[in-house]
């Protein structure tokens, strides 16, 4: 256990530094740009893992309705680039020009009003963090402050990305439906459709995840973070310290949700359009299973696990989709019981030691300096 | 029975039942400023209950409890610790995956909403009192060590000395020296004896010895009501309580 603490402090630092040379430097030297573009894709969903690690990981909350927030993070970056698409040239065979072609078609005479502001890019930057953040505060405030946790909020949270799912396809004239908001076209006049915007992207998107993933950090080193594992650990003793422990859950449960929230708009930037396929309960799991893969203790874990995930199913539903998903449950399950801690803890709790073991060295206590690096 | 008293806790006519099951029952108990209070009884008499009240985890049916003359029933359990009441629980509860200096340092009272947390410096006066309260707790050679990793003893102490940190008025103590070896429970009735000094103290035991050891007064419960109260030798020599409890 002691080994695994000091490795912890300085693994943690090695596998930041490794992260982000192979995202930076590695890939794009790598791979193609189609190939690089679908990392791309991979990394708007390690956001959500990340946000996971937070909240799950850290705090013990299990939100099985993450995709509700990318998802939403997505469309609203959905919606301003289907404004600057649908211009009154690019529109004019429609009986509404002016307004997006899924709206015309569902006798839409007229835009919605809560899609007008999204004509300002300042606007949408703020409200891609901000609504999915509102939509967590209040969510969690209904539940956190009566003491509703556990599986129940998770359950709950399942629920919330069900309802999401229903809203945005019943609700057709809004929101485009089952197909989504597609044909996304430019950014403030820049074509992101070109391989050179998605080569652009992709750094934009992993700068913003390496941020992500410092914020995180930063986050978890206070003394906040250690207070997020006291109250996993129990709850009433924090209650009974002078916490008031359910600002601490919607605190990180928003933090949560405004993280997998850029992952969304990154997503709807790179891949180009966006719809209800990913905001409903399957994407919600799969994120949870990126984070368990990796390792729910470990922000670099989380990221390489989403990666690793994604890159087997790219290949393994290439040749059997229909067999993708009893391997993704197959998955999961194995890790759950073989490797609680994921690959990160396997990397801390086995392969660390045995290598220390055979170089011979004697394990020694943790440095004096206490830390806060979470341990089972 | 007046209701303005220089008592530190005062609790009058306290009813607490579930489903009608009445745990607590009219109950009135009067803990006075630099008091030993040990509260015993048999399984079921309520001992635990009372706590629960005290300290906001159970809601009061009926009756009033003051603290400081100031009514606290119907606040939350974060602001009762704020206003000075500490409470261990029966079994130890401390964060597990947390040092024992991380353990302590969350139990000093100060940074405690969100933006507090976010932004706590560990000062050298933290650090100052963390270490000063794990000598008391016999666990300043194992500040760096996961809680996890403590003995049962160990961590007994570990939580007495989070509620040091707080520095509450009152503190209560639920079965402290339960599952103590022998030279660990002198050591907490050690402990005691220091930290009772400048504040009250209600303590839950079933240890006799250990009772007489450093109970000033003792009140007996019995089916949510007081039995009987007063120094540790009327006690013994109460005819009821030895049928209810003492005897057998």
């Amino acid at each position: 256990m002691s080994v695994a603490l000091k490795n912890n402090r300085n693994l943690e630092l090695i596998g930041f530094a490794l992260i982000a040379v192979v995202i930076l430097v590695v890939l794009p030297l790598l791979l193609d740009n189609f190939r690089l573009n679908l990392v791309g894709k991979y990394l708007t969903y390690a956001f959500a893992a990340v946000g996971l690690v937070l909240c799950w990981g850290y705090t013990g909350i299990l939100s099985l309705g993450q995709g509700v927030f990318f998802g939403l993070g997505g469309y609203c970056m959905a919606m301003f680039l289907k404004l600057e698409a649908s211009s009154v040239a690019n529109t004019k065979i429609q009986s509404t020009p002016g307004i997006p072609d899924f709206m015309d078609w569902n006798q839409i005479t007229e835009l919605p009003f809560f899609w007008v502001p999204f004509k300002s890019l300042t606007f949408t930057i703020i409200a891609i963090v901000a609504v999915p953040m509102l939509m967590a505060f209040i969510v969690s405030v209904a539940m956190f402050k009566r003491r509703v946790g556990g599986v129940y909020f998770a359950i709950i949270t399942q629920a919330l990305a069900a309802v999401m799912t229903i809203l945005i396809v019943g609700q057709q004239g809004y929101t485009g439906g089952i197909n989504g908001i597609t044909d996304l076209r430019t950014l403030l006049g820049w074509d992101i459709r070109t391989d050179h915007a998605k080569f652009v992207l992709y750094f934009v998107c992993s700068g913003l995840l390496l941020a992500s993933m410092l914020l995180a950090r930063a986050v978890i080193k206070s003394k906040l973070g250690r207070i997020l594992v006291a109250v996993r650990d129990k709850e009433d003793r924090v209650r009974f310290s002078g916490y008031d422990v359910a600002n601490f859950k919607i605190f990180v449960f928003c933090l949560a949700s405004g993280i997998a929230a850029i992952g969304g708009a990154m997503f709807t930037l790179q891949v180009g359009f966006m719809s209800p396929s990913f905001v409903g309960i399957v994407p919600s799991i799969d994120m949870v299973i990126f984070c368990a893969v990796g390792g729910r203790h470990s922000l670099v874990g989380a990221v390489i696990g989403t990666l690793l995930v994604n890159w087997g199913k790219t290949l393994f539903s290439e040749s059997f989709p229909e067999l993708w998903l009893f391997a993704m449950g197959g998955l999961f399950i194995a890790i759950v019981l073989a490797f609680p801690r994921g690959l990160a803890g396997l990397m801390t709790d086995q392969i660390l030691p045995w290598i220390e073991r055979l170089r011979g060295t004697r394990p020694t206590h943790p440095g004096a300096a206490p830390s806060a690096a979470p341990a089972e | 029975m007046s209701s303005s008293t220089d008592f530190l806790l005062a609790l009058e006519n306290v009813t607490v039942s579930f489903d009608g099951f009445k745990a607590v029952n009219a109950l009135n108990l009067y803990i006075d400023k630099n008091e030993l209070r040990v509260i015993i009884g048999p399984n079921g008499a309520g001992k635990t209950t009372v706590l629960d009240l005290i300290c906001g985890r159970t809601k009061v049916t009926e009756g009033s409890i003051k603290f400081k003359d100031q009514e606290i029933t119907g606040l939350k359990e974060h602001q009762i610790v704020r206003r000075g009441i500490g409470r261990k629980f029966q079994t130890p509860s401390i964060y597990e995956d947390l040092t024992v200096f991380e353990n302590l340092e969350i139990s000093v009272p100060r940074g405690r909403d969100v933006a507090g947390a976010l932004f706590w410096k560990r000062t050298s006066e933290v650090i100052e009192r963390v270490r000063e309260i794990a000598r008391m707790i016999f666990l300043e050679e194992h500040l760096d060590r996961l809680a996890e990793t403590l003995s049962h003893g160990q961590k007994q102490w570990l939580e007495i000395g989070m509620l040091l940190m707080q520095d509450p008025e009152l503190l209560m103590l639920d079965e402290p020296v339960a599952g103590m070896s022998v030279s660990e429970r002198a050591r907490t009735a050690e402990l005691l004896e220091l930290v009772s000094k400048g504040r009250s103290v209600i303590v839950i035991e079933h240890d006799m010895k250990f009772v007489e050891s450093i109970a000033d007064r003792v009140t007996v419960l019995h089916q949510g009501k007081v039995l009987a109260e007063g120094s540790m030798a009327t006690i013994q020599d109460n005819a009821q309580v030895k049928e209810v409890y003492l005897g057998h």
